[in-house]
């Protein structure tokens, strides 16, 4: 399914089109477009955008969709149409986490998906709560990174993906080289 | 100058803004401060900033003057640096800016690091929002790397090929050689990514299908190893082994399967092993067996596997946890159309989900309704329907009241029922009906003639109610306009007639004109219906002064009506009673449901489940020469033959089988047996349509006969005459069943002598039940136009007990009345 739109505007609705210079191109039937990590008090945890989406369009989706997932009951279930896509959503103590799937795409094991997620996060930080994420938000991407890339899951074992994580935070150690007290409060 | 401020810092800080406006003074600080460590160029603290930025960016602040500190950040030599320079390229960076280019240069140069952690962020970032110019820049990189022993860059590569290939799909074909080996990894990381790949390049690309066909067998094995292996922790979730691999290899094997015989045979065992040992307690097993169903019923698999698949979507209904009875929802409504019979048996269960609270199963469990409605279940489907109108949201009420109406169109067990439908979607959800419902509604009641008196009764009762209801007051005041004199002469047969007076009448219609609550549409109905009661009811003087009175209405629609019923008062009262008279039967135009697809619901003969459209029941067509040349002669006695090989149902064939295994003494040599209906003779109709068929027919008396009583089957046939053609005779045959055992897939053919001509209408259902609990009825119209003996050869099909029956007999003992 290709369809074609102007070079200013990239719709995002599958089909999904970026248009780059003479080049169209479609996105998958069937993978996931964006993840959403947000508070109970519609505060922005993180967000991975796995389509090419203008500025604008992301703020305008964001703040929609958080009014919707929040809107919801307790006793609803975690899947939900919006827009042309499907909204896989669970909330773990005060954050909700939010994926945003495709017509194909199987909506039981995105949960699975988040979970593994919430899982690697709370090994990494020992009892994981919003604050670490809030606090820590660089190192959470980077848990995202060595998780899931284009959407799709790069290794099942969580054992070797938190190995990764340990040993490029120990390359980050080794580099950042000792300063001193004097340095650091500019007077050297 | 100071060190800029750590990141946890500002983080701190920022939070004990209490307001708005005291966030944005502390943002507005730090980003100049940011800004200007950026023009100093300071490489120490680059890195700490550009963290910085990125938080201020996911608060809802511009961040764009730090884009090309992340492109050096990401040009340093310190991993540190690197990490977060991608990062802020990921975040803040999109391809619609020429910028992004210049991380080109940078990702190659990472990409062949000496540190896999580096090439790894490189591989990541181009994964993740490489535009397509980056891609093609970089794809001989990647594909190198896919080829690598580093099953850490491995799985990275093949996830990166996977959007080189979504950005530029030409590039697919250059992956292919390092695709050879890669599903022989033991690595699962390897593995999964890997299947990811496959899958994007069979969904692509047709060749590459049928390419990649030949790895089913492998795939089947990994399959397998994993449900057979044993614990492994590692990779267990729940005790399940990988259930992330094992989801996207059943995805893989859907898409190889899907249209190739082959495939789909090779893969059926391992599908029902995972079907039939996945753990169901937890969301994980549930997960894989959601998937294993969609495989199912995407490839070609074989019956028993599709019954399997739809019953554990039947138990998924029945589940406590709120995610997987959706789930099953929606799968239900992609499988009701091919595989109807074992849906239906889950309807209660369906039924039962409108009651859900959560809005999306109830949405689901409506369309699958809707879907499950047939004839025989209609009455009881359309009250718990009807029920759900009633109480759901306003945003379902539109939907449903279609549903509703297209249901019971097509499915009305009576004239009063339909009618009484409508008139209880229309009172309680009456301003959500759609706007071409009216018309249709109007068609209708216009067609159901011996229903007028009651319907236009019930209607003014309504409007007695409630005016505010556009489309039930539109549609009462046609009523009410067109069948008024009905209504005040009390001639009501179906329920008690109301005592009403013209002036009542009139009272009520002059109330909808002056209402706030109608609308222009509305006071256009009335004053037509005031009008016409003109030559209906005798106070045509009060309907004049009515008239007269809008002849200098604001609203110019009811000014021109009003002038040119005024016009007819003058100057056209000749022609006023002709112009006025009762509207005419309308000509149904065809269904404005979206339904183009054949919607049989189960009532129709069902055919093997391969074919997607049931055909029509076969009709014997005129060639049935040779048979008719063995009755013309005297010596063929009732060949009953028990044991014919059973043969899948197919549109016509099974005449042919009627023919072709009776010995033939030497008749004219058969003519071509056409597959599809038969053509129909116009004469045979006469103008009739099946639906006049059962108002016209007077019992004329004529003694019903047993055609056939074996192995307790009994088949009586009763006759009519069609009233307006003598020399069609129209013979219901009702089929009952005294074993203790039901009759299913019943099928019931019929084939005549030259002369004649045959016409063979809809079973009532297929399956005789047992213990004589019913009857299953068909319709037989024959033309005898020479007025011959009446002789019929049948043939009966049916299941019994789990084996198939088949019987030939012959009828002859038809009495005289039938066909003289």
């Amino acid at each position: 399914m290709i369809c074609v739109v102007d070079i200013d505007r990239t719709q995002v609705g599958p089909p999904a089109v970026c248009l780059i210079g003479t080049w169209r191109t479609t996105l998958c039937a069937a993978c996931m477009r964006f993840m959403l990590l947000f508070s109970r008090q519609g505060k922005l945890r993180l967000q991975k955008w796995y389509t090419a989406t203008a500025e604008r369009d992301k703020k305008k989706m964001v703040r929609e969709l958080m009014q919707v997932v929040l809107a919801r009951k307790p006793k609803m279930c975690s899947f939900l149409e919006w827009r042309d896509l499907k909204i896989v959503y669970k909330r773990y103590a005060s954050l909700y986490f939010c994926c945003a799937v495709e017509e194909q795409d199987n909506e039981l094991i995105t949960l699975e998906v988040i979970h593994r997620f919430v899982e690697l996060l709370d090994k990494y930080f020992g009892s994981v709560c919003e604050l670490d994420i809030i606090f820590n938000f660089e190192k959470a991407y980077f848990i995202l990174d060595e998780f899931l890339m284009g959407g799709e899951i790069q290794d099942t074992s969580k054992k070797s993906v938190l190995k990764a994580i340990e040993q490029a935070d120990l390359l980050q150690e080794e580099d950042e080289s000792p300063r001193s007290v004097l340095e650091e409060m500019g007077l050297a | 100058m100071p060190a800029p401020i750590r990141l946890r810092e500002l983080i701190r800080t920022i939070r004990t803004a209490r307001t708005q406006a005291e966030e944005r003074e502390m943002i507005q600080k730090e980003c100049a401060a940011i800004r200007s460590s950026f023009r100093e160029e300071d490489n120490t603290y680059r890195c700490r900033n550009v963290a910085k930025l990125l938080y201020m960016h996911m608060l809802g602040y511009p961040a764009h003057f730090g884009q090309l500190e992340c492109l050096k950040l990401i040009a340093s030599q310190k991993f540190t640096d690197k990490r977060i320079g991608y990062l802020g390229a990921m975040l803040l960076l999109d391809e619609r800016q020429d910028v992004h280019l210049l991380m080109t240069n940078c990702i190659k140069n990472d990409l062949n690091h000496s540190t896999q952690y580096v090439q790894g962020l490189a591989l990541c970032t181009l994964g993740c929002m490489g535009s397509s110019e980056m891609c093609r820049d970089l794809a001989g990189e990647v594909e190198k790397l896919l080829k690598t022993s580093n099953s850490y860059l491995r799985k990275k590569a093949a996830l990166c090929a996977v959007h080189v290939i979504r950005k530029v799909p030409e590039l697919m074909e250059m992956f292919l050689p390092a695709t050879k080996n890669l599903l022989s990894e033991k690595n699962h990381g390897v593995l999964h990514t890997s299947v990811v790949l496959l899958t994007e390049m069979c969904e692509r690309s047709p060749d590459m299908l049928s390419h990649f066909r030949k790895l089913v067998p492998q795939l089947v094995r990994i399959l397998k190893n994993l449900i057979m292996s044993g614990y492994s922790p590692e990779h267990d979730v729940s005790g399940i082994s990988d259930p992330f691999l094992q989801v996207r290899i059943l995805r893989l094997l859907r898409i190889l399967g899907r249209s190739d015989d082959d495939s789909s045979e090779a893969m059926n065992d391992i599908l029902a092993q995972v079907a039939t040992n996945t753990e169901t307690s937890k969301n994980v097993g549930n997960a894989i067996l959601y998937e294993t169903v969609l495989t199912i019923m995407d490839i070609k698999s074989e019956s028993g596997l599709r019954v399997l698949a739809i019953n554990i979507l039947g138990r998924f209904l029945l589940n406590n946890d709120k995610n997987i009875r959706y789930v099953a929802l929606t799968s239900l409504l992609k499988t009701v159309q091919t595989d109807h019979n074992a849906v239906q048996r889950h309807r209660s269960t369906i039924v039962d989900c409108l009651k859900d609270l959560d809005v999306s199963i109830k949405r689901r469990a409506m369309e699958l309704s809707f879907a499950l409605v047939n004839g025989n279940n209609i009455r009881g489907m359309m009250k718990e329907l009807l029920y759900f109108l009633d109480s759901c949201d306003p945003d379902f009420k539109a939907d449903c009241a279609s549903g509703v109406f297209l249901a019971a169109e097509k499915y009305a067990p009576s004239k009063r029922w339909h009618i009484d439908t409508i008139m209880r979607v229309l009172t309680t959800s009456g301003s959500y009906v759609r706007d071409d419902s009216v018309p249709n509604l109007i068609q209708l009641i216009t067609n159901s003639v011996e229903m007028h008196a009651y319907t236009v009764q019930r209607l003014y009762k309504a409007l007695l109610d409630d005016i505010s209801q556009q489309p039930l007051v539109q549609v009462s005041s046609w009523c009410i306009g067109e069948y008024g004199d009905l209504l005040v002469s009390g001639q009501c047969e179906e329920e008690e007639p109301i005592q009403v007076t013209e002036d009542e009448v009139l009272d009520v219609l002059e109330g909808l004109l002056v209402s706030n609550l109608s609308t222009p549409v509305t006071r256009g109905y009335s004053l037509t219906a005031i009008m016409k009661l003109s030559t209906r009811f005798s106070s045509v003087n009060r309907i004049k002064k009515v008239v007269s009175i809008y002849g200098s209405s604001i609203d110019v629609e009811l000014q021109q009506r009003a002038v040119e019923y005024n016009a007819m008062f003058k100057k056209y009262d000749h022609m006023r009673p002709a112009l006025l008279e009762r509207m005419p039967i309308m000509e149904k135009s065809s269904s404005n449901g979206p339904t183009e697809m054949v919607q049989t619901n189960g009532e129709t003969e069902p055919s093997a489940l391969e074919s997607k459209h049931p055909p029509p029941v076969t009709q014997p067509t005129n060639q049935a020469n040779d048979l008719l040349d063995l009755l013309g002669g005297n010596d063929v006695g009732p060949v009953i033959q028990t044991s014919m090989p059973t043969k899948p149902a197919s549109s016509g064939g099974e005449l042919l089988d009627l023919l072709g295994d009776l010995s033939l003494t030497g008749g004219p040599t058969s003519a071509p047996v056409s597959t599809g209906p038969p053509p129909q003779p116009g004469f045979l109709l006469d103008g009739l349509s099946s639906q006049n068929l059962f108002n016209d027919i007077s019992a004329a008396g004529i003694p019903s006969m047993t055609a056939y009583n074996k192995n307790g089957l009994k088949i009586e046939f009763t006759f009519q005459r069609a009233t307006p053609n003598p020399n069609i005779a129209v013979i219901t045959i009702h089929a009952s069943n005294t074993t203790d055992a039901d009759m299913t897939e019943f099928v019931f053919q019929a084939a005549v002598p030259k002369t004649f001509q045959l016409q063979l209408l809809s079973p009532s259902s297929n399956v005789v039940p047992a213990l004589n609990q019913g009857t299953v009825t068909q319709v037989i119209r024959v033309l005898n136009p020479q007025k011959q003996q009446l002789r019929m050869r049948i043939k009966l099909m049916y299941s019994h007990k789990g084996s198939a029956v088949q019987d030939l007999a012959e009828v002859n003992n038809f009495p005289p009345q039938a066909w003289q």
